[in-house]
């Protein structure tokens, strides 16, 4: 049988620099391409839909990707579908950080201890989304 | 707030540039020239926010990039900024050949200080702007 490709899921993080929000989507999209899901991810830079990165528009015409925002404006979701394609799936922070009850997480350039634990929530939903898109089982990694 | 000038940064999540260029534009905006200057997300300006955009059009503007990609100066000029002034991380840190930068999530010492660097660069083109009139 021929050595397919392995298929990836790109994960598109907002980054937004006006809100803490926007330093967790970097927080946690890290965490999983670090440690959580290092074989199953790749990161995409958004401003590369812009500025003319045809190999990031293309990877998301013929990957799933995952768009990680962090408040309502959504523009990573909205961007990668502007750009390339509808992303699979996606993960808004200002909706994790309600379900979680959490309250000040610091600042845009320095997020506080209860940022980095949202961060972590954030990134296992993240890896939960990539195990769904990957049409992986609970605890058969 | 409007007649600050705007500073985007390079969001790059893959370098450790690229968070230096993000550090850089917090120790402009908020430590180095807080009167003068306002962050504005490169993710607005990738995705055409229409306020953002009218924040920025016809304005002098920083950006400071993390890679030879320009993506903050390609988004500014996009948005319809005038006269960017752009701050190359990369160039910077040919300057600075001691410095090796790690860590993106966390940047190592020498990726603050570095981000310093790029900073000061970006603040004494912020004054140079403010002598041309063009500035708060």
């Amino acid at each position: 049988m021929p050595d397919l490709p392995k298929k990836k899921i790109g994960l598109i993080a907002c980054s937004g620099e006006e809100l803490p929000e926007g330093t967790v989507t970097r927080w946690a999209v890290r965490k999983v391409l670090e440690t959580l899901r290092p074989d199953d991810v790749v990161t995409l830079c958004l401003p590369l839909f812009l500025a003319g990165g045809e190999g990031e528009r293309a990877f998301a015409r013929h990957y799933p990707t995952i768009a990680v925002d962090g408040c309502g404006k959504r523009c990573a979701a909205r961007a990668t579908a502007k750009f390339s394609a509808e992303p699979a799936a996606g993960v808004v922070v200002t909706e994790e950080a309600g379900k979680c009850g959490c309250g000040e997480i610091g600042t845009a350039r320095s997020l506080d201890e209860a940022g980095k634990k949202l961060a972590s929530i954030v990134a296992e939903r993240i890896a939960g989304e990539t195990d769904r898109l990957l049409k992986r089982k609970a605890g058969k990694r | 707030m409007k007649n600050k000038v705007p500073v985007v940064a390079c969001s790059g999540i893959g370098k450790s540039l690229g968070a230096a260029a993000r550090e850089a534009a917090f120790i402009l905006a908020e430590d180095l020239r807080p009167d003068q200057t306002r962050i504005v997300a490169l993710s607005l300006l990738v995705l055409g926010d229409e306020e953002t955009r009218g924040g920025v059009a016809g304005r002098p503007a920083i950006a400071i990039d993390g890679c030879k990609l320009e993506c903050a100066a390609k988004g500014l000029a996009c948005s319809g900024a005038s006269g960017v002034r752009k701050i190359a991380v990369f160039d910077v840190l040919r300057r600075h050949r001691g410095l090796k930068p790690e860590g993106v999530r966390e940047l190592n010492n020498d990726g603050i200080e570095l981000a310093r660097a790029a900073a000061g660069e970006a603040a004494a083109v912020i004054d140079q702007i403010d002598e041309e009139g063009g500035g708060a």
